[in-house]
């Protein structure tokens, strides 16, 4: 197992900039995500790692080696791909066990890696079976017992869950996971799907443009998201942007949106007037019935735990995470107010976040474990 | 708009039942989602009230009328497929009118245009109008294609899937519109789907469909607070509801022919005391809440906790239970 060293990659295609000189370290067994809109450059940059594509510039240094031009097969790298393509022709045992035959490896060591695979991925009743019948989520165990039987210095994986249907998706994330937790292997994730992303990672790199907009665990990315694009992709519903226009001294706790005086995290810069952002996650608004900022209920979603509700505000649709419990009627006049010490501000114009008290203190808190 | 009613309706296709004795009401106005896994019969249902299969057994009643033995046009059904399928050679326009210059129903071309402005706008696709159906994103082609069935007034909507092939956030932005726009109109709806998340939030009743049987109908809260059995429990909840052996409750008071404990989520409280041989196994950051992975002697159970909550990989608790629910071995719930 080893630790991937990436150093200002850059891969350009004619004219289009696909990754635009990346730098960043994955760590020796860390399950590593790469998070984007498509087009981003995050299969591209997850390509060249893999020695599948070659970069313009840059070097990849897998386990301390400069491996930036070595063919892929030199490299000790398993890849899976989203389509996971199995020898239609061979059952699971032998579709497992073909890495290995090809490299060579005796017939008996074959059978104890493949019963091994087999074992960590609870297929071993399906190992003598043809892999035509089998369903998606097999299939994909089959493709990752393929990979994991090469015992290989790191996982690359193109999203490997993508043809899954939802439900089966969330079930393979948690497999994915414990699966990572058994073997310790560095694994580099490549989805453009927010939830795997953060059900899964030990750290995200979120990619938009050819460029990594933010490089920190799940947590950070979502508490103290460092731009407005990164803001805006993970969470479900979106973090909700609330425009004004106003500015900021070191020290101020209120911002003003319109006749409505805010409360936020002390700012620790100061900005001039210009466009700013305030962004709220749904969760972090509650519904009042009098004060706060004033809107009409445009829909509720319910979802059983909690539900959603929409309202029609003057700074445009505001979505917020309420109680399953409490009752709201379309039409009806409500207010929304904010956990003051959970709101991030943007500038407008570059998008980046301003640093406030929130995103100055030290997160507390569990990790995966 | 009209109601449609299934009487013992049935379908099999070789040996394979596809729909199997079903009776269902669609009430004047209402939006009734059917939910269910690949093959529950979701999309023979839709094709059977559309005229696109033939019953096998039953009938179908739309406005009244048995329609069992008409062709799909006689039946004045609107149907929007999973796979969006727009004329490439005629302007988004040029799409939107179409069923609306078929030769069995001819409509003046100026309500055509105010049909069209009004729906375009409706589904925020008004500034594309004169496009090439080809020129759009794949969202916009879906709203296109949904547009398409809301230029007519049908006795009755069938959509099937027309949100799965979006990306997540089109189709957060369009649940909400097309139940609005439905509200709007006080159109009748029956849309399949298989994402829990689409019924709960559109449907005015959801139908569960399990191996061509309806196996239960209601309002979204009843179907997720008061499941008939284990399946329709384990439709709905993200995460999923936790199914507990019985035995691992020894200190509670349950039917004596429970089997099987069903506890939400929300409903698994932890508390710090010591007893119960809970132990923390893996934190899960979602951001909006954190999901706590527990090992319960040796069975997997989750929890909701809040992302602030002070507990660690490894922390022993006591879990309490809100709300359970009991089912036997069949699988069937035991109401108290």
């Amino acid at each position: 197992m080893a630790e991937i060293r990436v150093q200002n990659l850059q891969k350009s295609f004619g004219d289009f900039v696909a990754v635009q000189g990346s730098s960043f370290v994955v760590e020796n067994g860390e399950f590593f995500v790469m998070l984007g809109p498509s087009g981003c450059g995050k299969t591209t940059t997850l390509r060249m790692i893999a020695g599948l594509e070659l970069p313009t510039g840059g070097e990849i240094l897998l386990g301390g080696e400069d491996v930036t031009f070595k063919r892929a097969a030199q490299r000790d790298i398993a890849f899976v791909f989203q389509l996971f393509a199995l020898y239609p022709h061979m059952n699971v045992r032998a579709n497992i066990g073909f890495p290995l035959k090809c490299q060579g490896t005796p017939r008996a060591e074959i059978k104890t890696r493949v019963d091994e695979a087999a074992r960590i991925l609870r297929i071993t009743h399906l190992l003598d079976k043809p892999v035509s019948g089998l369903a998606g989520g097999d299939r994909q165990r089959v493709a990752l017992g393929r990979a994991i039987v090469r015992q290989p210095a790191a996982f690359m994986m193109d999203e490997p869950l993508g043809a899954l249907d939802a439900e089966f998706r969330t079930l393979m994330c948690h497999e994915l996971r414990a699966l990572h937790d058994r073997l310790h292997a560095t694994t580099i994730y490549v989805t453009h799907d927010q939830m795997e992303a953060m059900a899964m990672a030990d750290k995200i790199a979120v990619m938009n443009h050819g460029v990594i907009e933010q490089l920190a665990t799940p947590r950070e990315i979502y508490e103290r998201p460092a731009t407005m694009f990164v803001a805006d992709f993970i969470g479900s519903p979106a973090m909700n942007f609330l425009a004004f226009d106003g500015g900021l001294q070191r020290g101020d706790r209120h911002v003003r949106l319109n006749s409505l005086s805010v409360e936020v995290p002390e700012s620790h810069e100061d900005i001039s007037q210009q466009r700013l952002v305030l962004g709220a996650r749904p969760e972090h608004i509650r519904l009042s019935d009098e004060g706060g900022l004033r809107g009409e209920v445009f829909g509720t979603e319910y979802l059983g735990t909690t539900q959603i509700v929409t309202v029609i505000t003057e700074h445009g649709k505001v979505r917020a995470r309420v109680g399953a419990d409490r009752r709201t009627t379309v039409g009806n006049q409500v207010g929304l107010t904010f956990k003051p010490e959970k709101l991030s501000i943007f500038e407008h114009q570059s998008g980046r976040a301003i640093r406030t008290a929130l995103y100055d203190t030290n997160l507390q808190g569990a990790r995966h474990g | 708009m009209a109601d449609v009613v299934l009487h013992n309706a049935s379908k099999t296709f070789g040996p394979v039942t596809a729909v199997d004795h079903v009776d269902l009401t669609i009430n004047d106005g209402e939006f009734v989602v059917l939910l269910g896994p690949t093959g529950a019969g979701k999309t023979t249902t839709l094709r059977l009230i559309a005229g696109l299969e033939n019953l096998d057994t039953g009938r179908v009643m739309i406005d009244g009328r048995d329609v069992s033995g008409d062709a799909p046009a006689l039946r004045d059904v609107s149907f929007v497929f999973q796979q969006y399928s727009l004329y490439p050679h005629l302007t988004v326009y040029d799409n939107l009118a179409f069923p609306l210059r078929s030769p069995t129903r001819r409509v003046p071309e100026d309500e055509i245009r105010r049909k069209i402005t009004d729906i375009a706008t409706m589904l925020h696709i008004d500034h594309k109008l004169q496009n090439k159906a080809t020129r759009l994103s794949g969202g916009e082609m879906q709203r296109v294609a949904i547009g398409r069935a809301l230029v007519r007034n049908p006795k009755i909507y069938l959509m099937d899937e027309p949100l799965s092939s979006l990306d997540a956030k089109l189709r957060n932005e369009l649940r909400l519109e097309l139940k609005r726009i439905q509200h709007e109109l006080g159109a009748t709806m029956l849309y399949v789907t298989h994402d829990q998340i689409e019924a709960m939030t559109m449907a005015t009743r959801i139908g569960v469909l399990r191996e061509g049987k309806l196996v239960q109908i209601g309002v979204p809260r009843e179907i997720y607070e008061d499941p008939n059995d284990i399946y329709v429990a384990t439709r709905l909840g993200q995460p999923h509801i936790n199914l507990i052996p019985r035995n691992l409750f020894p200190d509670v008071a349950m039917p004596p022919a429970a089997e099987t404990v069903g506890v939400r989520t929300e409903n698994l409280l932890i508390s710090r005391h010591n007893g119960a041989a809970a132990r923390i196994d893996w934190i899960e950051h979602l951001g909006d809440q954190n999901h706590l992975h527990i090992d319960l002697n040796g069975h997997k159970v989750t929890t909701l906790v809040q992302p602030d909550a002070q507990l660690d990989v490894g922390d022993v608790v006591a879990l309490e239970l809100q709300n359970p629910l009991y089912f036997d071995r069949t699988g069937a719930r035991l109401r108290g």
